[in-house]
């Protein structure tokens, strides 16, 4: 009996990698243990270890072949005498699960959006110089060339957090920044997070300009009280005396089957203090330019990053020093019969929506905020003018949210232009579960944004 | 509860020799100019608390106001070894350590009455005040909080490569707050310019220290992080100099961090609404009478025929007069405009 050998999921989000390398070649012995291959994703190398023994009996993915999905057929191993002719005829191709599991029914029918596609929703560009060339790249390697970039202009600048240095980033975005600055500037701290960010506090109060990676927001709960009671208030108690030029940043929000603990937006938590500066872009040029808008900017700002976009790839413009301004969102889809407005990865979620809208013959409008605090109601108030009709969406929790910021201020400032009430998509209001179709009801979709607009525009059940 | 402050040292091994036995202190002599000088600051850190508790108790002042009288030996030994550049903070009980950092009194009462010429611009009070110029970075109302702060100014000095230190004082209290320990590790972990000032008055507000530590010696709590620790007679101002002397020394060399506590006292309450009903009367006016920092002071200046007592009460005539005009200045001052409200909420870029 042949063993299938499949290019495994070594991350919760990971969907696809490289083979870079086999250690052994067609034909020879394999036993348990023996690592078969080196598999590279974005964040790291891994090693294919085999539990079996055997042969290898044939390589089907060849050696630095890339972006090979998850579940490939990468290699065959067959059993002590089997004979290789049943290897006749193996392709690489993916093999489709056993069974899928069974889907309790609900009341509705169930949104089940892709999320971990890695196919980025790709916003207009419109606001550049005529003549702009771009260069792709992933988010990832945005926000490392963003630090890279101001490190280089300004000595006074470093990074803190935990794994940045050595280990190149427990999401790989610092990868190469001790390699080029050194470990003066590029930081490894200990697990613990409220001395550090209170570190870093200190360190900008003094003058530095600290960029402060949480492995994610959800760990920066234990350093909330530095960033609210010491970064955000003090230049206001001491009169404009003491400055906190700094960034906090990290992935924030859902990922993939990580569970309550650890997928959690704090958007609108950071986005309730004054003293604040609150940044959430989407695409790899938005995440450059206001991250080095952010590292530049003397305040203390809250850089919400998202660990699914990481590998999402956008054309990045080729301009030097190029920042985006902070406080401005952006019309990255122009429509005429209703505002979709978001952030960060609920903007690939609308523009995906935006595109089902319009094969049902609704002209959506797409804000991406890019900025939560202060948040650009002049954007939002201009696309409601002319389509009089708004739903908020929202990778996070209703209550209390960046939504319901924009749907109170909405009557406060448009009312008069809105021709129905204003709807928030969001997340459900239950702690994130880990069972998998648990989760994909926990989080908003392109079909609820679907139907929500369709209300709005006085099209259900069309 | 009080007994008399003695002086201990752990050691860098964590070796508790001295927990065995109080070693007396060998506090070198002083200059004449230097006991004056002490005399002098410590006397103006009295009469500007007696002033600004004067001042709460007609409604002057509001919130809340800790005073620091009782303790005004540590901030100002400490601060005789300080050079510019240095940095310092503390906790909310601040008025004293600004005044030994050299900061005005008038701006810094007038911050308690929460006018436009206070040094905050009325907009911090009692607990939030700074001044970059004199190297004073607060001033922080979260007890502990501070101390992680501090240990990020001493990280800038080192990032800067000057031999400039970080004095991070706290209290008795904050010594059970988690941050601390997590600035004792990264200190020691980054050898960073720190010297951990505690700042053990015995009362956590109302709790006594036997009441809220497992262990009482403070000066031990860095043994498993390798920060040497060293108990000090807070009460003595050339004790805490010369322990300071040392701490400071070792840190411009790049050795610190290094941790001092500090036996001291503070005769009123925890702030201004504390009756102090969880000590007797019997041992506040025993630490007075026979350890007040500024009585030993004045002793060695009479015993030492510095000065004559005339001279000195003709001292004690001039800071009260230098306090009384702070005391004008802070009322006839006026209040923020209005517009100060959205003022300083972000720096313009």
């Amino acid at each position: 009996m042949s063993v299938e050998i499949l290019l495994p999921a070594m991350s919760p989000t990971m969907t696809e990698g490289n083979v870079a390398k086999w250690n052994f070649n067609e034909g020879d012995k394999v036993a348990p243990g023996d690592v078969l291959a080196e598999i590279e994703t974005d964040k790291a190398t891994m090693e294919l270890e085999t539990d079996e023994e055997g042969v290898l009996g044939k390589i089907l993915v060849a050696e630095g072949s890339e972006g090979i999905a998850v579940g490939t057929l990468i290699a065959v191993i067959l059993e002590d005498g089997e004979d290789a002719s049943v290897l006749d005829g193996i392709t690489a191709t993916v093999a489709a699960p056993a069974s899928e599991p069974p889907v309790m029914e609900t009341t509705e029918a169930a949104p089940v959006p892709e999320l971990s596609a890695p196919v980025a929703a790709i916003p207009v560009e419109s606001d550049l110089p005529e003549g702009t060339t771009f260069t792709n790249m992933t988010v990832r390697e945005a926000l490392r060339d963003a630090m890279a970039e101001e490190m280089r202009i300004d000595k006074d600048v470093f990074v803190m957090g935990e794994e940045v240095a050595e280990y190149q980033g427990a999401y790989k975005v610092t990868q190469n920044l001790l390699q080029e600055f050194g470990e003066e500037r590029v930081i490894d701290t200990p697990i613990t997070e409220h001395g550090f960010a209170g570190l870093a506090v200190g360190a900008a109060m003094a003058g530095l300009k600290p960029v402060v990676e949480f492995m994610t927001f959800n760990f920066a709960m234990q350093a909330i009280d530095q960033i609210i009671n010491s970064a955000a208030k003090t230049n206001y108690m001491s009169g404009g005396q003491i400055r906190c030029p700094m960034v906090f940043r990290g992935p924030n929000g859902a990922a993939s089957r990580v569970g309550a603990q650890h997928s959690q937006n704090y958007a609108s938590w950071y986005a309730h203090v004054p003293g604040l500066i609150v940044v959430a872009p989407y695409s790899a040029a938005d995440c450059k330019g206001l991250l080095k808008a952010a590292i530049k900017n003397p305040n203390p700002v809250i850089f919400l990053e998202n660990e699914i976009t990481y590998g999402y790839s956008f054309d990045v413009p080729d301009i030097e020093d190029y920042t985006v301004p902070i406080g401005k969102a952006k019309v990255v889809r122009e429509g005429a019969d209703v505002t979709l407005v978001s952030y960060s990865i609920g903007v690939k979620f609308a523009l995906d929506a935006a595109e089902k809208l319009a094969a049902e013959g609704v002209d959506a409008e797409v804000i991406d905020l890019r900025t939560i605090r202060p948040l650009d109601m002049d954007t939002i108030i201009e696309s409601v003018k002319k389509t009089n009709r708004v739903v908020c969406v929202e990778e996070g929790w209703a209550t209390c949210s960046v939504s319901s910021e924009i749907s109170a201020r909405l009557m406060e400032d448009a009312f008069d232009y809105l021709d129905a009430p204003v709807m928030r998509v969001t997340n459900e209001d239950v702690p994130m579960p880990y069972a998998a179709n648990l989760e994909k009801l926990a989080v908003v979709s392109d079909d609820l944004i679907v139907a929500a607009a369709k209300q709005v525009c006085y099209k259900q059940g069309e | 509860m009080a007994k008399k402050p003695t002086t201990r040292k752990t050691t860098k091994s964590g070796k508790p020799a001295a927990r065995r036995k109080a070693v007396k202190s060998n506090v070198p002599a002083a200059s004449d100019a230097d006991l004056i000088k002490y005399y002098k600051d410590m006397l103006m850190m009295r009469r500007f608390e007696e002033k600004a508790g004067q001042m709460y108790g007609m409604g002057l002042i509001g919130g809340f106001c800790h005073l620091y009288i009782g303790q005004e030996a540590v901030v100002t030994g400490i601060q005789a070894e300080l050079k510019d550049g240095d940095s310092i903070l503390t906790s909310y009980r601040d008025h004293a350590h600004m005044l030994a950092c050299g900061i005005d009194p008038k701006v810094i009462l007038a911050e308690l009455t929460g006018r436009e010429t206070g040094i905050s611009k009325g907009k911090g009070g009692s607990m939030h005040m700074f001044s970059v110029e004199h190297g004073f970075f607060g001033g922080h109302g979260i007890v502990g909080a501070q101390v992680p702060i501090g240990a990020g100014l001493a990280f800038a000095h080192k990032y800067r490569k000057n031999d400039n230190v970080s004095v991070t004082y706290f209290g008795d209290g904050a010594v059970n707050q988690g941050q601390v320990y997590e600035s004792f590790n990264m200190a020691r972990l980054w050898n960073l310019p720190v010297i951990f000032v505690i700042e053990n008055n015995q009362y956590a507000m109302g709790t006594s220290i036997a009441r809220s530590s497992s262990e009482v010696e403070l000066f031990r709590r860095g043994e498993s992080f390798k920060i040497e620790g060293e108990m000090i007679d807070g009460m003595d101002v050339l004790a805490v100099r010369e322990a300071a002397a040392r701490a400071v020394a070792k840190c411009r060399k790049g050795e610190g961090p290094v941790l001092l506590e500090m036996k001291t006292y503070r005769y009123r309450g925890h702030s201004m609404s504390d009756p102090a009903k969880y000590r007797s009367k019997e041992e506040v006016s025993k630490m007075r009478a026979e350890f007040d920092p500024i009585d030993q002071v004045k002793n060695r200046i009479l015993e030492g025929n510095i000065m004559s007592e005339d001279e000195l009460k003709a001292i004690d005539k001039e800071i009260k007069a230098v306090v009384s005009e702070a005391a004008d200045f802070a009322q006839i001052s006026a209040e923020p405009d209005p517009s100060e409200l959205y003022t300083d909420v972000l720096v313009a870029e």
